[in-house]
């Protein structure tokens, strides 16, 4: 299971201070917890800086990779950003993302066929988001063909089934539970992604669902996850569910956090 | 007369309850305008200001405002035609190149409750659509959504349209959708910004002078 850590977004108002602030210190901070915490790649969004975005973008890869040996997920729905992003960008990047919109998908096309990386191909259809499990899946399908052809490899394919609120629509945690089922079956070496905190978005105890959530979805065969991995509580519940469902040989990788204290609470 | 058990009808979205109310309120020689204003419009406001406090959550909001529409079909008969008044009219969308819904759904909902007209242009709004609808409906609110950064450049571009047909001063602009803040309200231009749907009513009243 590939871990994406989310932290550093400047939609959270500490991040967004450092950015500003041109912070280095405290972003690396955020860097190592994620790292050290388990992340394979650091997430970095910059996107509520309309004007800036680019620019801050820019400074946050290099930031983290001065600091931490991982790659990133470059984090923008801007063709621009990304390609400005990338030229930072040591090792191969995760491109997040691309999608079937006519314009985004023409713009961004060219930026993730570029060089090798692993891109995130979002289930929207060309002019709505995605209600149903059938609508995710041929989206999907959609966006494999099209980037295959392309000679993307199916393996560097990210499919998020693009979470939407349980609040608003209850049919909506199975909408995309069915999908990632779906598109595991029927591609075989795509990947699935998604992340967790939009499925609580209305409701209490918004950790908890995020929580009981990716459990469902590692169930249905989930390969990767964009997560806080510094909450202790949902990197036990992920690598207990794991183990559960027989993806964890040995028991080997709960028991090593466990050894390394990961799993213990705060 | 007392409405009581309507507003807790609708508060608890009791479809069923709700409407039988809303109907024994008519028959016992009720005013609807009366009616909607002190019984289905003060319910939404006590369920708006119970969600902004954190003390309801969305599904239970929506279920009041799904019992609220149910009473409103049930009592529009009982008025004399067209005379059911509105607290103003506001025109609303995600914009251009922008798909998201789901938050701006919400708002019209809440805004629909508190007694606004509603006319909703739906997602990927250009600016000339907003123009034109606005000018059309003599609207006094626009709601504009945005849920990317990519999109967001659109808001500045509907008030530049706005204000190039001359009709900037007839409307107030409120925006609103995850990536934007209040200062981005404010340096392109729009009277308020809304975080979420209990206060997009909030901001729609304050700008109309409604208490």
């Amino acid at each position: 299971m590939l871990i994406v850590g989310e932290n550093i977004n400047t939609s959270r108002r500490g991040i967004a201070e450092a950015v500003e602030k041109q912070d280095a210190e405290f972003i690396v901070q955020a860097a190592k917890n994620q790292a050290d915490a388990g992340a394979d790649f650091i997430d970095v969004n910059a996107g509520t800086f309309v004007d800036r975005e680019t620019e801050y973008l820019c400074w946050l890869v290099k930031t983290v990779q001065d600091a931490v040996d991982l790659p990133l997920c470059l984090d923008s729905p801007s063709p621009d950003a990304l390609s400005e992003a990338i030229k930072h960008h040591r090792g191969e990047p995760m491109i997040n993302s691309i999608s079937l919109e006519k314009d985004r998908f023409d713009a961004m096309l060219p930026i993730v066929t570029a060089q090798p990386c692993r891109i995130v191909a979002l289930c929207m259809t060309e002019t709505a988001m995605p209600v149903t499990i059938q609508e995710r899946v041929q989206a999907a399908g959609e966006l494999i063909h099209r980037l295959t052809a392309e000679g993307v490899a199916p393996t560097n394919i990210y499919i998020d089934p693009l979470v939407q609120p349980v609040s608003v629509d209850t049919r909506m945690g199975n909408a995309v539970l069915g999908a990632i089922k779906t598109i595991m079956n029927d591609f075989p070496g795509v990947n699935t992604i998604c992340g967790l905190s939009n499925i609580s978005y209305g409701l209490p105890m918004r950790r908890l669902i995020n929580s009981t959530f990716l459990s469902l979805c590692i169930l249905q065969g989930l390969s990767a996850a964009i997560l806080d991995p510094t909450d202790k509580r949902l990197m036990a519940n992920l690598l207990s569910t794991r183990m559960i469902l027989g993806k964890d040989e040995y028991c080997a990788d709960f028991i090593d956090a466990y050894q390394n204290g990961i799993l213990i609470k705060d | 007369m007392s409405y009581q058990t309507l507003l807790d009808a609708v508060i608890k979205g009791d479809i069923k309850t709700a409407t039988e109310e809303t109907l024994k309120a008519v028959d016992a020689g009720g005013n609807a305008q009366d009616i909607l204003d002190q019984g289905l419009i003060e319910a939404m406001n006590i369920v708006g200001d119970k969600f902004s406090k954190g003390a309801m959550f969305v599904p239970q909001m929506l279920r009041s405002a799904k019992t609220m529409q149910e009473c409103v079909e049930a009592l529009k008969p009982h008025f004399q035609e067209n005379a059911m008044t509105t607290k103003g009219k506001i025109v609303i969308g995600t914009v251009k190149g922008d798909l998201h819904d789901i938050g701006k759904n919400l708002v019209r909902m809440m805004l629909e409750g508190a007694g606004f007209s509603i006319i909703d242009l739906g997602v990927d709004v250009p600016p000339e659509v907003f123009v034109d609808k606005i000018k059309e409906a003599k609207a006094d609110v626009l709601g504009m959504s945005a849920l990317l950064s990519t999109t967001m450049p659109s808001m500045t571009k509907t008030i530049k349209a706005l204000v190039d047909s001359g009709l900037r001063d007839t409307v107030k602009v409120i925006v609103g959708g995850a990536p934007v803040t209040r200062k981005y309200a404010e340096d392109i231009g729009a009277d308020s910004y809304a975080p979420d749907a209990g206060s997009a009513v909030l901001e729609a009243k304050k700008l109309l002078n409604i208490s």
